[in-house]
């Protein structure tokens, strides 16, 4: 055993950062939330962070994502700053969106997060449309768009596999299958509940993985992403997953059966990631470096946030038109 | 409408499955990485399938992103009753829009207008909701024969087509013709109204209706669809409450009646306001 991993374990020791941020901010955001420091609604993702994050490996600069309201890990994940992340959602001047968009719409186009969107379904033509624009300009870039199990049943969602598919476009669609759409377990709405079946409807690879294995699912991506960057088209992934909080708010997310949560604590993917690197020879010490380097980061980034004034409430007129 | 664009730009212009969600959201997800893209939704009344992607993604993206991003975004749509299509393909869908900051609304009534306004909303780096009348199709007019800056007309620029000192006539599309047919009938009758066509809703010329209500202290708005939560009963309020003292007679909306547009003939022409009719409510302006 050697202290002096290889560059594959050095990269997932920064995913595994990344991944620890994540959690953080979203325990963070939380507590927050209860407290009153946060106001309207959050959508927290503590177990999904693994998709984000696995995912977003696999891209390269000048690559796009879109995601939703639970989309905090999608957008830091891309590389989002913590602390601007978090001004968003205190309704700071110096959050992404300077306060516009909060909690649900974390945007970052610097680093390529295309947006955050409150309306279930709505961004997935939006990153067809950027594959769309890839393709014609010839950039190579390639669109992701993350969303729900529950987003699957949405007109959207069908119609731009359809024309993502014909036109043959370099997007990948994921879909963090977290078991529920708000209360209501995926069974109920849901007609067939093993959701990759529809891929072949629009003659498209679909291929469902583990979404707490950071390392599988960052496989699927980057065969996925391949594909999509070599002109043959999208694909479907189904990540399967578990929301730890409930769906907003305080929700206590009591509709869940016995034993289930406990059950997928124990699948937890920052723990997974651990055991994994840890049976590869990394250090405990190292494993505690790593959970302090986040810790600390995602402190100083809460305590700047929380320093930062509130808009201006003139700037509300600003952003609303170009050249008004 | 778009005839020959694919012979001519190639894998610029597309066909599309059947998917007014997607259409929409894909060009706007292209709007915001670099085209400029133009979508045809053929009917307005479409506008309702894709009403989602118009005023939550096209209308708000500059702003929720705070101001990272644009829309340079421009869709087509074919408006209005006349013409025999029936409840679900002739409304005017403007009105739908009026209430949703952040969407610019273009409502051109002639061939240079429908030209030099078109090339101004695609150059235009906000989204664009572009409203041809279907009953104006049979138009004719000049356009340049190649393209020309000098035909582009700015948005949020009135254009006076009779020039009145009786009533300001405001009406724009298939309702500007009607118009200036009933300022025909009512010369006959010594009175001259001056007919403004906005051709913009959004942004709205109101410095070209406040001129011309300066001189002639009365106001008809002649809107084309059902009369309430639009921009004539928006116009006539916006005058009513701030020019107040421009005004010898009551600000006055003429439009179509509050029902659904039917189709056969006699019903569909008798819910539109004709020139008859627009002629009775200026006779009343100016009787009062
Ligand atoms: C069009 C639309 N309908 C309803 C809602 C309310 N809503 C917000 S989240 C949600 C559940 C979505 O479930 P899923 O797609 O599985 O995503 P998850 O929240 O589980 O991440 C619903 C119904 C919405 N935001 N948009
Ligand atoms: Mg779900």
């Amino acid at each position: 055993m050697t202290d002096e991993p290889d560059r594959d374990t050095e990269l997932l020791l920064d995913l595994l950062q990344r991944m620890r941020e994540i959690r953080l901010f979203e325990d963070t955001v939380k507590e927050w939330f209860s407290s009153g420091l946060v106001r309207g609604s959050t959508h927290l993702g503590q177990g999904q962070e693994a998709v984000s994050v696995g995912v977003t490996a696999a891209l390269q600069h000048g690559d796009t994502t879109t995601c939703t309201y639970r989309g905090h890990a999608t957008v830091l994940a891309q590389g989002a700053p913590l602390d601007k992340s978090f001004g968003e959602i205190l309704g700071k001047a110096e959050g992404l969106c300077g306060g516009k968009g909060g909690s649900m719409h974390l945007t970052d186009f610097s680093v390529g997060a295309l947006g955050s969107f409150a309306i279930v379904g709505a961004h997935l033509p939006i990153s067809a449309g950027a594959a769309w624009a890839a393709q014609l300009l010839g950039t190579r870039a390639v669109s992701v768009s993350f969303f729900g199990d529950g987003a699957a049943n949405i007109g959207t969602f069908h119609e731009t596999l359809n024309m993502a598919s014909v036109w043959s476009l370099p997007v990948v669609f994921i879909i963090e299958n977290n078991l529920y759409g708000e209360y209501s377990p995926i069974a109920v709405t849901t007609a067939n509940t093993v959701l990759i079946d529809r891929a072949p409807g629009y003659a498209m690879p679909g291929v469902r993985v583990d979404g707490n294995d950071l390392m599988a699912i960052r496989e699927v991506a980057m065969t996925a992403v391949e594909r999509a960057r070599g002109g043959e088209g999208p694909t479907l992934i189904e990540a399967m997953t578990y929301r730890q909080s409930g769906h907003s708010r305080a929700d206590p997310a009591t509709y869940r059966p016995e034993g289930e949560l406990d059950a997928w604590l124990a699948r937890d993917p920052i723990l997974l990631l651990e055991q994994r690197l840890a049976e590869g020879g990394v250090s405990e010490t190292r494993l505690a470096d790593v959970a302090r380097a986040a810790a600390e980061n995602v402190r100083s980034a809460a305590d700047r946030a929380l320093s930062w004034p509130e808009p201006d409430p003139t700037s509300r007129f600003d952003d609303m038109w170009v050249n008004a | 409408m778009t005839e020959g664009l694919q012979a001519r730009f190639g894998k610029r212009v597309r066909d599309t499955p059947i998917a007014e969600q997607a259409i929409v959201g894909m060009a706007v997800g292209a709007a915001i990485q670099g085209l400029r893209p133009v979508a045809e939704i053929m009917f307005a009344d479409f506008a309702g399938v894709c009403f989602d992607q118009i005023v939550n993604s096209a209308a708000k993206y500059r702003f929720t992103s705070g101001g990272q991003t644009s829309v340079p975004l421009t869709i087509c749509m074919a408006n209005g009753s006349g013409a025999g299509f029936g409840p679900q393909h002739s409304q005017m869908g403007e009105n739908w829009f009026l209430n949703i900051p952040g969407l610019k609304i273009v409502t051109p009534g002639t061939v240079e207008d429908h030209y030099g306004l078109l090339r101004s909303s695609i150059r235009d780096d906000n989204p664009v909701l572009f409203f041809t009348h279907k009953n104006l199709f049979a138009l004719k007019g000049r356009v340049p024969a190649e393209p020309s800056d000098e035909a582009l007309i700015v948005l949020g620029q009135a254009s006076v087509v009779t020039v009145g000192s009786a009533v300001t006539v405001v009406a724009n599309q298939q309702m500007r013709h009607r118009a200036v047919e009933a300022a025909q009938l009512l010369t006959e009758e010594g009175i001259d109204i001056e007919v403004i066509d906005p051709r913009t809703l959004v942004p709205f010329d109101m410095d070209t209706v406040i001129t011309s209500l300066s001189k002639t202290s009365r106001l008809l708005v002649v809107q084309e669809g059902p009369p309430d939560g639009g921009w004539g009963a928006t116009l006539v309020s916006r005058v009513a409450s701030q020019h107040f003292e421009l005004l010898d007679a009551p600000p006055t909306l003429l439009a179509s009646d509050n029902i659904s547009v039917p189709f056969a003939a006699s019903m569909e022409l008798a819910s539109i306001p004709d020139a008859a009719r627009i002629a009775t409510a200026v006779r009343q302006l100016v009787a009062y």
